[in-house]
């Protein structure tokens, strides 16, 4: 009995490959198997059935058939409002992406170069608001953005505008929206960068008779580039896919992948539509996602 | 110094722009009025309203369960993850690794739900499990992307900490696990610690994918608060609003408070520690 015992211990895997395995199965099975799956739908039909598509193997009189159904993809082609949401969806993020940056840098610059006592006060300030609800975040922006909220009320107030100027469900709302829920994550791969930096390369620029600003485009800004590339990509990936903004921000105009596929999924109960129109975005991703993935092993790496 | 002080202006500016939001979200929460836009003097009455709204009290009790749960399971896979990362060397599959680790942090939601709602699909036909989609569907979809911000924050950890002390045991002859157990992890702790809150926070605000993998009957509270949002502002959601804002942001704070005071106590031990010895 003790010797099955110790056999069947023997079976468990060991120290240095427990603590590989159990994580890494649980990635594999809840991470990567999915998307072989999502694949495997986008070539599926939509069928009234319990899942709502058809199979894609088929056994009968000793025919195994395979039925590839490419019918999704030709219609993401066609219908120019899949076109639309996906470049509607990359302008969007592009765009706040850059706001992000002219907004982000300086603040992580100005928390990287004050006081050594002060830096932990200043990084929580600007990641406390992560740590609370996005959904919660875009309702407070609801309440001021609306036509008779606070913003047009003290726009009006201050004899700016006669009537109240239409903000919330416009894109510039979506824009307000983006940038105020993505903005730490933008300063915190920057901060991590610029407080790395060794100040004596400026203090030798200056020396040697460089304007500030020229030391700031010459060292400063290139050494910066792997925060750059962190804080870029954190910022424009997730927000191609972003449902909830473009949902409570957006109007009619505001056309966005993550929308569409949310819509496709839940209102039209079309599941196949819905992973292919996953698998073109994962497709449209795939290059930030591994440039950022790169980056990331490098810093983990400790270069 | 003129790039200094314009980003001083711009951090100043940023913050304002950070909590402005959140602190007119709050102030309105205590309007009497049922018009969320006019002001008609101080209220606590849709606080109190709250606590007979039986389907939202539900649905906090439900997301508070799911977030405790995937706070434990993060940490401990996330850990466990950072480690294979900075203190296991080469092996098989690592690329691959670190690729799953951190692709979470940045993979539109959208795109994770409906993965993960397949994939449930597939296996309740495959073997039977899970036969009906709630908190157990939700928490594994949880864990899996919090993982990976743990891991994150705990291998920053793990690379500042000094080695030394991890390489004496060794050299004493300690196993593996006990060099882990006695002396990484009381030194990677505030780490730890700060992983779990952020997981209990990212779980506890989650919409999206909670929507694509939850079934009838498991609504969790970002998804009652995104139907009502839907059809505008509400003084109800406001007085909810305001209590998660509180309730994190007291966290947070401790959180931080603690942490700090540990790692000051550490540095003063460990200062003390040298000097006796010199």
């Amino acid at each position: 009995m003790k010797k099955l015992g110790n056999k069947l211990l023997g079976l468990l895997p060991k120290g240095r490959h427990a603590v590989i395995g159990v994580p890494f199965f649980w990635m594999l099975l809840f991470f990567l198997l999915p998307f072989a799956i999502i694949i495997k739908i986008s070539f599926a039909e939509a069928d009234i059935a319990i899942p709502p598509y058809t199979s894609l193997t088929e056994w009968a009189d000793n025919q195994l058939t395979v039925l590839l159904n490419f019918g999704n993809y030709v219609l993401l082609s066609e219908d120019g409002l899949y076109l639309a949401a996906y470049l509607g969806s990359l302008k969007i993020a592009f765009f706040s992406t850059l706001l992000c940056l002219l907004v982000g840098y300086p603040m992580a610059y100005a928390i990287a170069r004050s006081d050594k006592q002060m830096r932990p006060v200043w990084l929580l300030l600007v990641m406390m608001p992560t740590w609370t609800a996005l959904l919660i975040r875009v309702y407070a922006w609801m309440g001021i953005l609306s036509n008779n909220g606070l913003l047009n009320n003290t726009l009006m107030w201050l004899g700016i505008v006669n009537e109240p100027v239409q903000i919330l469900n416009t894109n510039i709302a979506v824009y307000i929206g983006i940038v105020y829920a993505y903005l730490p994550f933008m300063v915190l791969p920057l901060y991590a960068n610029l407080v790395k930096h060794d100040l004596s390369l400026l203090e030798a620029a200056s020396d040697l008779g460089a304007k500030s600003i020229t030391a700031f485009w010459k060292i400063t800004l290139p050494l910066s580039k792997s925060g750059i590339i962190a804080g870029c990509m954190l910022v424009f990936i997730p927000v191609v896919g972003e449902f909830v903004i473009p949902e409570l921000l957006g109007g009619p105009e505001t056309l966005m992948i993550g929308k569409v596929l949310w819509q496709e999924f839940f209102n039209n109960r079309d599941w196949p539509v819905a992973s292919s129109l996953a698998v073109i975005m994962l497709l449209l991703l795939i290059i930030p996602i591994v440039l950022f993935n790169r980056n990331q092993a490098r810093e983990l790496e400790g270069k | 110094m003129t790039s200094f002080r314009f980003s001083r202006f711009m951090l100043f500016a940023g913050l304002t722009f950070i909590y402005l939001p959140m602190l007119i979200l709050v102030i309105y929460s205590f309007n009497a009025s049922r018009l969320v836009t006019v002001w008609g003097g101080w209220s606590t009455k849709w606080y109190a309203g709250l606590l007979d709204n039986t389907q939202l009290m539900n649905a906090v009790l439900r997301s508070l369960e799911i977030a405790s749960y995937t706070a434990i399971a993060a940490t401990a896979l996330g850990t466990l993850a950072a480690l294979v990362l900075t203190r296991i060397g080469q092996f098989k599959g690592r690329t691959l690794f670190g690729g799953m680790v951190t692709a979470p942090l940045v993979m539109p939601e959208v795109i994770t739900g409906l993965s993960l709602l397949l994939l449930f699909v597939a296996m309740a036909q495959l073997i039977g499990w899970p036969m009906e989609r709630g908190v157990v569907t939700i928490w594994i979809a949880h864990t899996t992307f919090c993982t990976a911000y743990v891991s994150v924050v705990v291998s920053a950890r793990l690379r500042e900490i000094d080695r030394s002390m991890e390489e004496a045991a060794m050299d004493l002859g300690a196993k593996p696990w006990k060099v882990f157990f006695l002396i990484t992890l009381p030194m990677i702790a505030p780490s730890l610690a700060a992983g779990a809150m952020m997981s209990f926070a990212l779980s506890l605000d989650d919409l999206v994918l909670a929507s694509f993998v939850s079934g009838p009957g498991s609504t969790t509270l970002p998804m009652e608060i995104f139907s009502a949002v839907r059809m505008g502002v509400k003084p109800e959601i406001n007085a909810i609003a305001s209590l998660i804002l509180l309730f994190i942001s007291i966290i947070t704070f401790m959180l931080w408070f603690f942490t700090r005071r540990a790692e000051e106590k550490r540095k003063k031990a460990l200062h003390k520690f040298k000097t006796y010895k010199g």
